[in-house]
C-alpha cells in the first residue's frame, strides 16, 4: 500500500492507455454504487425500473456490495441507466471498473475451494476411522487404511497448499510463523501414517487428524480473509467513485481527459465546488477552500492570475485554470510522497497472533523433540518414539490457537463495518486496542468543510450575497462562499464604504452588509442580523470528545489553521491540549514526538496535510470525505458523518482484544491437558480429533457471541 | 463384509458428488451477495418478462 503517485494518477493508473473512454462493446461490465438500498424492495425496485430499458441488457443488484452490475446493449452506455435510477429516487453513481480491482474475490474463492475439498476429505476419512477405532479386524483396518491413504493425501496435496507455501517464505527469511508447526504437523501426519499404511504395524494413522487440522485452519483464514476483502472493497469503492477526469478546454471546444494527460499550457474548467487536479494560475478572480492542504477553515480569496494549488477547492464561482504543471509534479503529489516515508513504520508491528507463534513454536517443536528423544532413549524402540513424537505435534496443533485471532477480528471487523467503519489493516483492531492518545484534525474532521451560516431566511441570504459579491474583502468572499447555493437579490445603488461596508437599496430600501458589534451583520429594514461565520461542527463531535476523556483518552487538537480559530473551537468541544498552525510535513513531526513520550496514537484526519501524520501514528481513521491519500493512508474509514464511531472503534477494539485473550487462555488450556498425555504416549487419533473440534469450536462461539 | 467393497466406494462417491456441486456453486459465484440473495427469497414474481435468465446473470466474468 504505497502511495507512490499523485492520488489521481494512482486510480487512473490502469487507464494511461484509453485516454477517452470508449463507448463500451456489449459485455462490457459496468458498475454502479447504488449507496442507499437496503432490503429486498429495493433490489426489486432497481431491477424492475432498469428491465424495461433498451440500452440495458443485463442489470443484478449485489445487496451486500451494494452495487449494481449493468451489461449495457452493444452500443449503448450507462447514461440512460443511472438519469433513470436517478430519477427512480436510487442515488446512483457511476463506479471506475479500474479502481475496483478485479470482479470477484478470487482469492477467497480458492480458500473456500481449499476448505471445502479438506472438508469432504475429513468427512470421509473420519467414517471410515470410526470403524478403526470401534476396534476392525486386520483385514478391515488395512483397507480401511489403504482408503484413508487414498482419500487424504491427494486431499491434503490440494488444500495444504497455504500452510506449505507460507511456512517456506518464512523459513526462507529466517523467520517463525504460525505456519511452520502447522505445515511441520501436517506433514509428519501424513508421513507416517502413509508408512504405518504401507508396513501395516498396526500403529495409529493419523490421516484424520491431518484433514481435519486443514479444515478448521482454513475455515479461520477464510473468515480473516473475507472480513478484510469486505472492508477493502468498500474502501477501492470511494476510489472508484472519483473519476480522475477534467474538463480541457481547446479551441475546438469543451473535452474530457485524463488528469493524467494534462499539460502546462491547457486551460481546464473548473465547476463551483470542484478540487483542482494539478496546480495552475487562476484566469479569472476566485475563492478557495484551502482546508484539505493546510488546515485552515477560512476561504482565501484569489486575484486574476494566483496560484492555484492541486487539492484545492473552488468556492463559489467556476473558475477557469492554466495549467503550470502536470498531475504528477503537483503539490498533491509532493505531499502524498510524506505517506511513503512514514508508512514503512508500521509494516514492522507483529501481531499477537506473531508473539503467540514465535513463543509457541519452539514450545512444542521442543517437546516433540524431547518426547523423541525420551522414549527413543528408554526404550531404543525407534518406530514407537517417531509415533509419539508426532502424536504430541497433531495434538497440540495450535488448531484453537489459530482461529482464536481471526474468528475474534472477522467478528469484530463485520460489526464495525455494519457499524460503518471499515478496516484495512489486519493488524488495526489490535493496534486501536493499546491506543491511549486520541488526536483529532480540525478541518474536515472536527468540523464539516467551510465555514457556514446559520439557517438564513431565503430573502435576508439574497440579500446578504449580493452585498457581499460586491466588495473584495476577505469576509465578503466568505460569505459569498458560505452562501454559494442562493441566487443573490436584486439591489440597487451598490456602494462600498471603505473600512464599513457595503451599502445598496433592495425595493427601495437601505440594506447594509458591515461591521457590527461582534463581527459581520446584515442591516435589513427594520432588523439587524448578525452574520457569524462558524464553522460547523461534525455530528458527534461534541459527544465523542466528551466520551473520549471520560473513558479515560487524552485528546488532543492538531491543526495547521490559526491558533485564533482553533483555540475557539477547542474551547466549544472541551479539548485541553491544542497544536495550531501545525504545517503539512510538522504534523508527522509532531506525531513522532508524541510517540516517543511513549503515547499510542490515534489520528483522525482528513486532508492531505494529514496523511504523513495519519501513516505515522500508531492507528489512523478518516472520514469518508477525506481525500484518497488520506484514506489509503490510514487504518481505517468511517463510513457515516457521526464522529461517535471513533469511540465506538476504541470500545470494540478492545473488547476484541480480551476476547483475543480468553481464546488464547481456552486454547492454551486445551494444550496443558493434551501434552502430557501425547508425550506420555498415550495419545489416541480418536482422542486428537475430539479435543481438536471441541475446542475449534468453543473458540468460534466465544468470538462470535455479542 | 464382502458388501464393504461396494458400500465404501459409494459412499464416496456420494460425497464427491456433494464436494463437486459445492465446488460448481464456488464457480458460479454464489457467494458473492448472501446478504442479497437472503432478501430476494422475498421477491415474488420473476422481474423479467422476458426470460427468467436474460436480466439475471448469477455468474460474474
Amino acid at each position: 500500500m504505497s502511495v507512490a503517485a499523485c492520488p489521481g494518477c494512482i486510480a487512473a493508473a490502469p487507464l494511461t492507455e484509453m485516454p477517452a473512454r470508449p463507448a463500451p462493446k456489449a459485455g462490457d461490465a459496468i458498475y454502479i454504487a447504488l449507496p442507499q438500498i437496503h432490503c429486498a424492495a429495493c433490489i426489486a425496485g432497481v431491477e424492475r425500473v432498469l428491465a424495461d430499458l433498451p440500452s440495458v441488457a443485463a442489470a443484478r443488484v449485489n445487496l451486500g456490495a451494494k452495487r449494481l452490475r449493468l451489461l449495457p446493449t452493444a452500443g449503448h452506455d450507462e447514461s440512460e441507466a443511472l438519469s433513470v435510477l436517478n430519477a427512480a429516487g436510487f442515488d446512483a453513481h457511476l463506479l471506475d471498473a479500474s479502481a475496483l480491482g478485479p470482479a470477484g474475490d478470487e482469492e477467497g474463492r480458492k480458500l473456500l475451494a481449499r476448505a471445502a475439498v479438506a472438508g469432504f476429505a475429513m468427512m470421509n476419512v473420519m467414517a471410515v476411522s470410526v470403524a478403526v477405532w470401534s476396534g476392525a479386524g486386520e483385514v478391515t483396518r488395512e483397507m480401511f487404511h489403504w482408503v484413508s491413504a487414498s482419500i487424504a493425501l491427494p486431499a491434503l496435496a490440494f488444500s495444504a497448499v497455504p500452510f506449505f507455501a507460507s511456512t517456506v517464505t518464512a523459513l526462507r527469511a529466517g523467520r517463525m510463523n504460525m505456519d511452520v508447526p502447522i505445515a511441520l504437523a501436517i506433514f509428519l501426519a501424513a508421513a507416517t501414517s502413509l508408512y504405518e499404511t504401507f508396513a501395516d504395524t498396526g500403529a495409529h494413522t493419523w490421516f484424520d487428524a491431518a484433514l481435519s487440522l486443514c479444515f478448521f485452519l482454513l475455515v479461520g483464514r477464510y473468515l480473516e480473509h473475507r472480513a478484510r476483502a469486505t472492508a477493502r472493497s468498500a474502501a477501492a469503492e470511494l476510489t472508484a467513485l472519483e473519476l480522475p477526469r477534467a474538463t480541457r478546454l481547446t479551441e475546438a471546444g469543451r473535452e474530457t481527459v485524463n488528469v493524467c494527460a494534462l499539460m502546462p499550457g491547457d486551460r481546464i474548467a473548473l465547476a463551483a465546488g470542484a478540487r483542482a487536479p494539478v496546480d495552475g494560475t487562476a484566469e479569472g478572480p476566485a475563492t478557495l477552500d484551502r482546508s484539505a492542504l493546510t488546515g485552515e477553515a477560512a476561504p482565501v480569496p484569489l486575484s486574476v492570475g494566483g496560484a492555484v494549488c492541486a487539492g484545492e477547492v473552488i468556492l463559489g464561482a467556476p473558475l477557469t485554470l492554466a495549467v503550470t504543471r502536470r498531475a504528477e509534479d503537483s503539490t498533491l503529489r509532493r505531499l502524498a510522497a510524506l505517506v511513503e516515508v512514514a508508512e514503512t513504520g508500521r509494516h514492522r508491528y507483529s501481531g499477537l497472533a506473531d508473539r503467540a507463534a514465535r513463543l509457541y513454536a519452539p514450545v512444542v517443536h521442543g517437546l516433540a523433540a524431547l518426547a523423541f528423544a525420551l522414549w527413543w532413549g528408554l526404550t531404543g524402540d525407534l518406530h514407537h518414539a517417531i509415533s509419539v513424537a508426532t502424536a504430541t505435534l497433531i495434538i497440540t496443533c495450535p488448531c484453537a490457537l489459530a482461529l482464536a485471532i481471526p474468528a475474534v477480528t472477522a467478528a469484530m471487523t463485520g460489526r464495525l463495518f455494519r457499524g460503518g467503519v471499515l478496516l484495512k489493516s489486519p493488524t488495526a483492531l489490535e493496534r486501536l486496542a493499546e491506543i491511549d492518545t486520541v488526536v483529532f484534525d480540525k478541518t474536515g474532521t472536527l468540523t464539516e468543510g467551510v465555514a457556514r451560516l446559520p439557517g438564513l431566511a431565503p430573502e435576508a441570504a439574497a440579500v446578504a450575497r449580493a452585498l457581499a459579491e460586491a466588495s473584495d474583502h476577505p469576509v465578503s468572499r466568505a460569505l459569498v462562499a458560505a452562501l454559494a447555493e442562493c441566487a443573490p437579490a436584486q439591489l440597487t445603488d451598490l456602494r462600498e464604504l471603505p473600512g464599513e461596508g457595503v451599502e445598496a437599496r433592495w425595493n427601495g430600501r437601505s440594506v447594509r452588509l458591515g461591521r457590527g458589534a461582534k463581527g459581520p451583520v446584515l442591516e435589513l429594514p427594520g432588523e439587524v442580523i448578525p452574520l457569524p461565520l462558524t464553522e460547523h461542527l461534525r455530528p458527534g463531535a461534541l459527544e465523542v470528545i466528551a466520551d473520549l476523556e471520560a473513558t479515560g483518552f487524552d485528546v488532543v487538537m492538531l491543526t495547521g489553521d490559526t491558533p485564533a480559530r482553533a483555540e475557539v473551537l477547542a474551547r466549544r468541544l472541551g479539548i485541553a491540549k491544542v497544536h495550531a498552525g501545525v504545517r503539512a510535513g510538522d504534523k508527522a513531526d509532531c506525531l513522532a514526538g508524541m510517540t516517543r513520550e511513549g503515547r499510542r496514537v490515534l489520528m483522525v484526519g482528513d486532508g492531505l496535510n494529514d496523511t504523513g501524520a495519519l501513516a505515522r501514528a500508531h492507528a489512523s481513521l478518516a472520514p469518508a470525505s477525506a481525500l484518497d491519500a488520506a484514506r489509503v493512508a490510514s487504518d481505517g474509514v468511517m463510513l457515516g458523518v457521526d464522529l461517535r464511531a471513533v469511540a465506538q472503534t476504541l470500545a470494540l477494539a478492545r473488547r476484541a482484544r480480551r476476547r483475543i485473550r480468553q481464546n488464547l487462555a481456552v486454547a492454551a488450556l486445551y494444550n496443558a491437558v493434551a501434552i502430557p498425555v501425547a508425550v506420555l504416549g498415550h495419545a489416541t487419533p480418536l482422542m486428537a480429533a475430539a479435543v481438536m473440534s471441541s475446542s475449534s469450536i468453543l473458540v468460534a462461539m466465544n468470538a462470535v457471541r455479542r | 463384509m464382502n458388501i464393504l467393497i461396494i458400500l465404501i466406494p459409494v459412499s464416496v462417491l456420494l460425497g464427491a458428488g456433494g464436494l463437486a456441486a459445492c465446488l460448481w456453486t464456488l464457480r458460479n459465484g454464489q457467494y458473492e451477495d448472501l446478504e442479497g440473495d437472503a432478501a430476494r427469497i422475498l421477491l415474488e414474481d420473476p422481474l423479467d418478462p422476458r426470460g427468467p435468465d436474460s436480466k439475471t446473470p448469477a455468474a460474474p466474468e
